[in-house]
């Protein structure tokens, strides 16, 4: 049994006339100790996604099925006050702007204690303890002086490392990051992508990190997930899906990496833009920008616009999408469809 | 801290400068002292005699001088209707006007907060939203009116006779709908000494019985503007990153609503807070005239009928003076509450 499973989940936010449907039929798991990247286009669903494991959607968002399971118990349907014993204790987030995730009014230890009483009872004096002792293993210099200190007399680099301590205070099984370094400078960025793998490698800790940025992705997990248009088009091991990706979403956003050692040229793109997710396109979302929506004859292939695809298996990932069936088991999709 | 200090007392020095010039072209606005004092069977000698003996010739500067100098020795003349210095006059009212002040102050804060705290975090709830339906109708309601139903309702009492009085029923509906009032809604009851020097109201049982319906009415002056501002902090600050982290770390509600957003709402309240501490002195001139209540603003209405122009003078300059203190301490708290706001007015 998995640390984590997730089991066709499906999200919605209802609006006044229509529904979004934020994520849709997501499946996938962590292990223990494993580090999983969740990669996608702003809009794709992601932070929802990460949101949503904790069942701190924000209004009105809600879980419209599937299932969330954490050590086998089920948390889509306990209890606020059931889900406050594992929220920050057993599962731990990291959001995306240290500078505003922190509250401004309080002092970083008086954040860190409560962050502590709140799940263990334990006196002022071992709990400050703790607290320091976290900061210094990540590596927050002079912690007693950072430890009066408010967030706004911190740097950004050095919030994000406070966040992490936050994070890993009550020992927990699993962290979310979303989007951790995105809020950093390009040099910190490196640093906390480190710590991160070091520390959560260090306590055995499941790191589901959530981000648009395929660089940091690469190098922070061992498995991945693409998401666009809130499904799952490909997912499997980092290395393999950077080195060879499948799914043509996932070929045109490693393409449109800038690379080093190829002589200057213009960045590749994939045309057009995501859907909104208010008005996802019939069958695979990603049909209107994708090239393999022709045939080689420039037929349009009626899979692509009329059926969403299911995921095979193909080159060591799972991947959603027709063409990449099609190329697999070489039967056209169109006469399958029949 | 201390160049904050030294700042705010050269602006306040300033304001008081100003004001102090409204003080004297008031004084120097109302018709000609001497004609007043002589009558008009004084010769023109007679006339210029008293002129010069009062400084009254002098240039206009020397004149301000004088006065900003008897000012400055808390010297506004004597009052023309009590036969005493207009200041101590004045001293004798002011308790007063501050007891209503502070208590509808109290009572604004101790019903403004949780309010406006419920209403945001219960938006859906019926009480949330008849609360907000009463403050639209509570802004636009004047003082003076909301006094005067507070009267007609808890001091005279509502007799309903709507059901037949001779049914049993309807003499028990009759007496449900009924309000007994017999609350005092007249002057200050018997204030009692404390300590020796310390006239309050605060002492007693009857005391505060004697202050709740004018402190409550002021109060309503700043209530249904003070929830609503606290609902809309509120709402904006629940959406905020670390009230939303503050859930993901599994903080408890009452935590997090009353300590990691109530703290950062409070910011902008204290603000308005503390300007409106000023108004609500202003508005006991109105609360003041209807309950009759014994308190600089009563006084200050009376000496203008008179035109008791030393009293009125006074009067203004001490309220002037409050305000500017008032200012100061509210800039004092605010820098307790927001760590970002260094009082030296740079960015920490």
């Amino acid at each position: 049994m998995a640390l984590l499973e997730v089991d066709h989940l499906d999200i919605r936010f209802p609006l006044r006339h229509d529904e979004i449907r934020a994520v849709r039929d997501v499946s996938f798991a962590l292990e223990r100790g494993e580090r999983l990247g969740i990669v996608g286009e702003s809009g794709a669903g992601k932070s929802v996604l990460a949101f949503s494991l904790l069942k701190l959607l924000s209004r009105p968002g809600y879980i419209a099925g599937g299932r969330v399971r954490f050590e086998g118990r089920e948390l889509t349907t306990l209890s606020d006050r059931q889900l406050r014993r594992i929220r920050g204790n057993r599962v731990a987030m990291i959001f995306q702007d240290p500078l505003t995730t922190l509250n401004p009014t309080l002092t970083i230890g008086r954040q860190m204690i409560e962050s502590l009483k709140a799940h263990r009872r334990i006196s002022e004096r071992r709990a400050r303890a703790i607290a320091l002792h976290k900061l210094r293993q990540v590596q927050v210099s002079s912690p007693e002086q950072r430890f009066e200190q408010y967030p706004h007399q911190l740097s950004g680099g050095l919030c994000q490392r406070v966040v992490i301590a936050i994070a890993l205070l009550l020992d927990p099984d699993i962290i979310i990051a979303d989007e951790p370094t995105t809020a950093l400078d390009v040099t910190i960025q490196a640093e906390i992508i480190a710590l991160l793998t070091q520390l959560c490698g260090k306590h055995n800790v499941g790191l589901i990190v959530i981000s648009h940025d395929l660089c940091v992705i690469g190098q922070l997990t061992q498995r991945l997930l693409v998401m666009y248009a809130g499904r799952i088009v490909e997912q499997g091991p980092t290395r393999e899906i950077i080195n060879d990706a499948q799914h043509p979403y996932t070929q045109g956003l490693i393409n449109a990496l800038p690379q080093m050692t190829l002589p200057r040229q213009r960045l590749a793109q994939i045309p057009g833009n995501m859907p909104s997710l208010a008005r996802v396109p019939d069958g695979c979302a990603f049909h209107p920008r994708c090239r393999y929506r022709f045939t080689p004859q420039g037929r349009l292939r009626q899979a692509c616009v009329e059926r969403v695809p299911e995921a095979v298996s193909s080159g060591g990932s799972r991947v959603a999408c027709h063409w990449v069936r099609e190329l697999i088991t070489t039967v056209p999709i169109e006469e399958e469809a029949i | 801290m201390i160049p904050f200090l030294i700042r705010r007392l050269c602006q306040a020095v300033l304001v008081m400068f100003i004001i102090s010039m409204i003080g004297f072209a008031i004084q120097g606005g109302l018709g000609d002292p001497v004609q007043q004092m002589l009558g008009p069977a004084a010769t023109e000698a007679e006339a210029t005699a008293l002129r010069h003996s009062l400084g009254l010739d002098a240039p206009l500067w020397a004149q301000y001088l004088d006065f900003a100098n008897d000012a400055l020795h808390l010297d506004f003349g004597r009052s023309y209707f009590f036969h005493e210095p207009a200041l101590s006059v004045i001293a004798r009212y002011l308790p007063a006007t501050l007891e209503l002040v502070a208590a509808s102050a109290v009572l604004t804060l101790l019903l403004s907060v949780p309010m406006g705290v419920f209403c945001a975090i219960r938006p859906r709830s019926w009480l949330s939203q008849t609360l907000m339906g009463l403050s639209v109708i509570g802004i636009s309601v004047p003082v003076f009116l909301t006094a005067m139903v507070l009267i007609q309702v808890f001091s005279i009492g509502i007799q309903v006779t709507l059901f037949p009085a001779d049914t049993g029923w309807g003499h028990w509906l009759n007496q449900l709908f009924s309000i007994e009032g017999g609350m005092p809604a007249y002057g200050r009851g018997n204030p009692v000494h404390v300590l020796g020097v310390w006239y309050t109201n605060f002492a007693t049982l009857q005391g505060i019985l004697y202050l709740l319906l004018p402190a409550f009415s002021l109060a309503l002056v700043m209530l249904p503007l003070f929830v609503r501002l606290i609902h809309a902090e509120m709402l904006e600050v629940l959406e905020s990153d670390y009230v939303k982290y503050a859930r993901a770390r599994g903080l408890r509600p009452s935590r997090i609503y009353f300590l990691h957003a109530l703290k950062n709402t409070l910011l902008p309240v204290v603000t308005l807070g503390g300007v409106q501490i000023g108004t609500l002195v202003a508005y006991t001139l109105l609360t003041e005239t209807v309950f009759q209540w014994p308190g600089a603003g009563l006084m200050f209405l009376d000496a203008i009928e008179r035109a008791d122009m030393p009293l009125i003078v006074a009067y203004l300059m001490v309220v002037g003076l409050l305000f500017v203190v008032i200012n100061t301490l509210v800039d004092l708290l605010y820098r307790l509450l927001n760590p970002r706001i260094t009082l030296s007015g740079r960015a920490a």
